[in-house]
C-alpha cells in the first residue's frame, strides 16, 4: 500500500466519473426523483416516513453496485488493469481507491438525498439525520464492495449487469421493505438475517424510531461495514497480477 | 555486453495450446532489440512474461538480475501493449499525469512527453475522441513518461504516419543512447534494420538471433524479408529431415 498511489488513483477514478455527466446525474438525481415519486404515492398514508428512510439506504446500495461493477469490469477488459500491474500499483491500492472514490460519490448522493427528503418531502425521523446519512453511505459502500467482487465473475458489461437480479434484488426483497422481517416465514427470515443489506436497513429503521443511537443500530452498521471489508478482501483475492 | 533480460527454457501454455516451446535468449542492456515474427508467433506472450503478468509453465525470465514481475522491477520497467491501454474516458493529459504519478513524477514530465509524442494539441482532448494513431501515441506516452530502464514495446509504430514513425525511432535511439534497454516488436522489416539486435520468432520457437547485418549475410540476401523466409525454409527442411531419420 502506498498513500501517494492510493491518492492519485482515487483522483483518477473521480476524474473519470466527472467526465461522465450522465452517470453523475443517475447517481444523484435518480434517488431524488424516485423519492419524490414515493412522496406522491403515499400522499394520504402515514407510511411515507417508514418507506423513505429505508429507501435512502437502498438506492446507494443499488446504484453503487451498478456503477462500480461496470467501472471495475472496464478496468479489467480494457487492458489498463494488466498495465497497472506492471507498475508499482498494488491490489489494495486499486481496490481501496475504488472504495474511496465511489464512497465519496455515495456520501454526496446520500447527503443530497437526505437533504431533499428532510427539507422538501417532509421526512420525519425520531433520530438524527446525520445517522441516516452515515448508514446510507455505509450501504453505498456495501454496493461498491459487492460490485468490485462481482465484476471478477463477469467477462463483459452485459454479464456484469446480470448480477443485479442475483445479488442485489434478493437483498432488496428480503430487507424488510415489503414485509417486516419478523413476519416472514422462519427460513426466509433466516436467509434475510445473513444478507448484509437487511442489517443496513434495520439500522436505518432504528434511527427512524429512536432518538438516540441504539445497540441494534450500531450492530447493523457494524455488520454492513464488516461485509464491506470482507467483500474487498475477497475482491483482492480475485485480482491476479499474472494471468494465463 | 551486459544482459538486461535473460530468458531460459521458457514454456508458456495458454488455453490448450503451448504458445512458447522452451525458448532461451539474452537481451543486452542499453540497446534496441527487435522481436520479429508473424502474428500469432508468441511475441506478445513473451513480452507478457518479461513484464511479469504471464503465468508460465516452466523456465525463467530474469530482468535486471531479478525474477520478472518482482515488486522492485515494477519501478524500472515500462510496457506498451499492442492494443492501446489507456483510459478512454480521460483526457490525454489526465492519462499521462496519472501514470507519471504512479512513479512519483509530476505534471511537467507528463507534459513534455505529450509534446514528444506529438499530442500537444490534443492534450486536453478525451482519448475516446482521438484517431487510432493518436490513441496509440497517448498509450505510448504513458509508457515513456516514467523513464524506465527497460522498455517493452509491442508494435509501437503501427498506424503511425512515416514522419511520426521516424521521430519515434529517433526517440527510441536516444533512450538507448542514454542507457535504456528497449525490446520492440514489429512486423515491418524496414524497422528491423534500425535495431541493434534481432530475435526472429515463429510458432513459439526462436528461428534466428543476431544483428540485422549478421542475419542478412548469413542468409546471403540484402533484404530482411527474404532472410526471414530463407531461415524459415531452412528450419522446415531441417525438421522434415529430422522426421525421416526418426
Amino acid at each position: 500500500m502506498s498513500f501517494a498511489i492510493l491518492a492519485s488513483t482515487t483522483g483518477r477514478i473521480l476524474r473519470q466519473l466527472r467526465h461522465d455527466r450522465r452517470s453523475i446525474g443517475l447517481l444523484i438525481g435518480a434517488p431524488v426523483l424516485l423519492m419524490t415519486l414515493l412522496y406522491f404515492m403515499f400522499e394520504d398514508g402515514g407510511m411515507f416516513d417508514d418507506v423513505v428512510v429505508i429507501v435512502l439506504g437502498i438506492f446507494p446500495f443499488l446504484l453503487m453496485f451498478l456503477v462500480t461493477s461496470i467501472a471495475m469490469l472496464r478496468e479489467r477488459t480494457s487492458g489498463t488493469l494488466e498495465r497497472l500491474f506492471t507498475t508499482p500499483v498494488g491490489k489494495l491500492d486499486l481496490l481501496f481507491a475504488y472504495g474511496l472514490a465511489f464512497g465519496l460519490a455515495a456520501a454526496v448522493q446520500a447527503t443530497v438525498g437526505a437533504t431533499v427528503a428532510y427539507v422538501f418531502l417532509d421526512l420525519d425521523t425520531v433520530g438524527s439525520p446525520w445517522f441516516v446519512v452515515l448508514i446510507a453511505v455505509a450501504n453505498g459502500l456495501l454496493g461498491v464492495g459487492l460490485g468490485l467482487l462481482c465484476s471478477a465473475f463477469a467477462r463483459t458489461e452485459f454479464q456484469a449487469v446480470q448480477f443485479l437480479p442475483v445479488v442485489v434484488i434478493p437483498q432488496i426483497l428480503l430487507c424488510g421493505l415489503f414485509v417486516p422481517r419478523d413476519q416472514m416465514a422462519g427460513w426466509l427470515e433466516g436467509v434475510s438475517n445473513v444478507l448484509p443489506l437487511s442489517h443496513g436497513v434495520e439500522a436505518l429503521q432504528e434511527v427512524g424510531l429512536h432518538e438516540d443511537p441504539t445497540g441494534v443500530m450500531w450492530r447493523g452498521l457494524g455488520i454492513v461495514v464488516g461485509a464491506v471489508v470482507l467483500a474487498l478482501a475477497l475482491a483482492a483475492g480475485t485480482l491476479r497480477r499474472r494471468t494465463p | 555486453m551486459e544482459t538486461a533480460i535473460e530468458v531460459r527454457d521458457l514454456t508458456v501454455v495458454r488455453g490448450a495450446r503451448e504458445v512458447l516451446h522452451g525458448i532461451s535468449t539474452d537481451v543486452p542492456r542499453g540497446v534496441i532489440t527487435g522481436l520479429l515474427g508473424p502474428s500469432g508467433s508468441g511475441k506478445t506472450t513473451l513480452f507478457r512474461a518479461i513484464v511479469g503478468v504471464q503465468i508460465v509453465s516452466s523456465g525463467t525470465v530474469t530482468v535486471l538480475g531479478k525474477p520478472a514481475g518482482s515488486a522492485e522491477l515494477r519501478r524500472r520497467i515500462g510496457y506498451y501493449t499492442q492494443s492501446p491501454s489507456v483510459y478512454t474516458d480521460l483526457t490525454v493529459r489526465e492519462n499521462v499525469r496519472y501514470f507519471a504519478s504512479l512513479h512519483s513524477l509530476g505534471a511537467a514530465e507528463a507534459d513534455s512527453v505529450i509534446r514528444e509524442v506529438g499530442l500537444a494539441e490534443q492534450a486536453g482532448q478525451m482519448v475516446s475522441t482521438l484517431s487510432g494513431g493518436q490513441h496509440s501515441r497517448a498509450s505510448l506516452a504513458c509508457a515513456l513518461v516514467t523513464h524506465p530502464e527497460v522498455l517493452v514495446l509491442d508494435e509501437p509504430t503501427v498506424g503511425q504516419d512515416p514522419v511520426l514513425r521516424e521521430e519515434l525511432w529517433e526517440r527510441f535511439r536516444d533512450l538507448a543512447g542514454r542507457g535504456a534497454t528497449l525490446v520492440v516488436s514489429s512486423h515491418i522489416m524496414d524497422e528491423a534494420n534500425r535495431c541493434d539486435g534481432l530475435i526472429l520468432i515463429r510458432e513459439g520457437s526462436i528461428v534466428a538471433e543476431g544483428g540485422p547485418d549478421e542475419i542478412k549475410s548469413r542468409t546471403g540476401t540484402d533484404d530482411l524479408d527474404q532472410a526471414f523466409l530463407r531461415l524459415v525454409r531452412e528450419q522446415d527442411a531441417e525438421s522434415g529431415h529430422g522426421k525421416e531419420v526418426a
